[in-house]
């Protein structure tokens, strides 16, 4: 085993389909997709039940389920239902992030401090403003850590992808395996290491400048 | 003016928080709800600004039935105070104090404008303007707390327990400048309160509850430490209120008797004795110089600090024994 195929230029050339480059964009294009189909569903249903209370059970399962289910195997179940292509990776991925947006998105609704929601009603917001102005804003910095955590879970596994004939990083895997180039699979678990970190750092900047200074250490 | 008429609240399960309380807060004084935890105290207090609806009964405000008004714009037209100030943490003080003219449509930046000289107004200084709330000791941040109230010049203040959460030094201090303020700004203040002392040191007049929600006595603080309605006031006041009713008193018509038999330095002023007295101080004042001077004497000293008379305490029993008569 050795580095070769990782530090070979023509691996590196973006014009080639196979390239390192154009792995990377398809297997982050996967993580964006889920990601954000994933917020879509998860952090609307997780800001109601923590709002509300009501529905715990919803959130607190959906965290344990979401972790037991073998997100390979679901990928299978969907292609055998729907066929090759696109949508299948998008289901299987997309059911790996809901669980812990929507459990951070719960969390961070329930932990608010209940005093602070009570001056702001009772200052005169109106629904939408206490939600929008001081509920959202103070549960923002729980919310992301369930955001990048989600994150960090599908970059990692976006990679079976390429078990259903899909681009993205598992290529590397999948097709060294298949003809034992461990140079490969080293090249490939490398650069899906290397991004997940990257993704998690860029997040990290992001949460650096969205969430209240008044907020931090605390 | 705020007026309970009689109001009930029962809450799901039965319980009874407020039980057919009519009362009237009058304008521009400070009237302090006290009573022992679980007398309906803040229960009444929130259902003037509709954080809580009454089961039934009506609270107008200047004759106007709250209940007929919308919420929010209610709310942003009186002050609210909460015990631990409730600061929004994720903004800084400045735009806390700013929230309820930014919520009335006034420009960020007027509003801020406004804010600074709020800080000011409750004693801090525009270094604390771009702090955030977790940055500033408990004392600090309810002072935030009542400029943020004060931000919008509502006619009515609610403080809930708004003195608390502080030591008893600040707290002192507190309630010095929250008096001195109101001396100013003249609002309609409705204050919950357990601690009695409180309630005598800052209301004009003071509702007490029983427990179940029911008033036991509406009074000024020297009417309720003089004539307590029943044992449950009397008790609550606590045992030492004919002492501390004294503080209502003024020195200023004791009888005292010429300065002699103690040392004096070239402008008249006593020597060696911490303890004197002036007419604007109260009886409360001098009963305790009395009591913890060596002699057993006060002295009184006039504007210029020289001593015009002393007081004994066969001299303070002769005259609080005449009042009585």
């Amino acid at each position: 085993m050795n580095f070769s195929y990782l530090t070979d230029p023509a691996h590196w050339d973006p014009s080639n389909p196979g390239s390192i480059p154009n792995l990377i964009l398809s297997h982050l294009g996967y993580t964006a997709l889920a990601l954000l189909i994933g917020a879509v569903i998860a952090l609307p249903v997780g800001l109601y039940i923590g709002h509300t209370g009501k529905g715990s059970f919803i959130a607190i399962n959906a965290g344990n389920a979401g972790r037991s289910l073998p997100t390979l195997g679901l990928l299978m179940l969907m292609v055998t239902l729907l066929g090759l292509g696109l949508l299948p990776v998008l289901i299987a991925l997309t059911v790996l992030v809901i669980p812990p947006i929507l459990t951070s998105a719960y969390a961070g609704m329930r932990n608010l401090d209940h005093r602070v929601v009570d001056a702001a009603r009772g200052m005169g917001m109106r629904p939408w403003q206490v939600l929008s102005r001081v509920e959202l804003p103070m549960a923002l910095p729980i919310m992301l850590s369930g955001f990048r955590n989600a994150a960090l879970q599908v970059v990692a596994t976006a990679t079976v992808a390429a078990a259903v004939g899909l681009g993205g990083l598992g290529r590397l895997l999948i097709d060294g395996l298949a003809v034992n180039d461990y140079s490969r699979v080293l090249a490939g678990a490398i650069v899906v290491a290397a991004l997940a970190v990257l993704v998690d750092l860029f997040l990290a900047l992001i949460q650096r400048l969205i969430v209240s200074p008044g907020l931090k250490g605390s | 003016m705020i007026t309970f008429e009689d109001v009930v609240k029962v809450y799901p399960g039965g319980t009874t928080a407020v039980d057919h309380l009519n009362l009237e807060l009058p304008t521009g004084k400070i009237t302090v709800l006290v009573g022992p935890s679980g007398c309906g105290k803040t229960t009444s207090l929130r259902m003037i600004n509709r954080m809580v609806t009454p089961t039934s009964g009506r609270i107008l405000v200047d004759g106007a039935d709250v209940s007929q008004q919308n919420e929010a714009r209610l709310r942003r037209s009186i002050g609210y105070v909460i015990q631990h100030a409730g600061l929004f943490p994720h903004r800084t003080v400045l735009d806390n104090v700013a929230t309820v003219p930014v919520l009335l449509g006034q420009t960020r930046r007027a509003a801020r404008e406004a804010a600074l000289g709020l800080l000011e107004r409750v004693g801090l200084s525009a270094e604390f303007a771009k702090r955030y709330p977790a940055q500033l000791s408990g004392g600090q941040q309810q002072r935030v707390g009542v400029a943020r109230a004060l931000a919008a010049d509502p006619p009515i203040m609610l403080m809930d327990e708004p003195f608390s959460a502080v030591d008893p030094v600040v707290r002192a201090q507190l309630q010095a400048e929250f008096l001195r303020l109101q001396q100013d700004l003249g609002k309609t203040i409705a204050m919950v309160t357990h601690d009695i002392d409180e309630a005598i040191k800052l209301g004009d007049h003071v509702a007490v509850f029983r427990t179940g929600g029911r008033l036991a006595q509406f009074a000024t603080p020297r009417e309720l430490l003089a004539e307590p309605a029943d044992d449950f006031v009397a008790s609550f006041v606590g045992r030492d209120r004919g002492l501390r009713s004294l503080s209502f008193d003024s020195a200023a018509e004791l009888p005292v008797r010429p300065v002699d038999g103690i040392d004096l330095d070239d402008s008249g002023r006593p020597l060696g004795l911490p303890g004197v007295f002036t007419k604007d101080d109260s009886l409360r004042v001098v009963t305790d110089l009395v009591i913890s001077s060596p002699g057993g004497i006060a002295v009184r000293v006039g504007p210029d600090g020289a001593a015009d008379g002393l007081v004994s305490h066969h001299d303070l029993a002769d005259y609080l024994a005449s009042r009585r008569s």
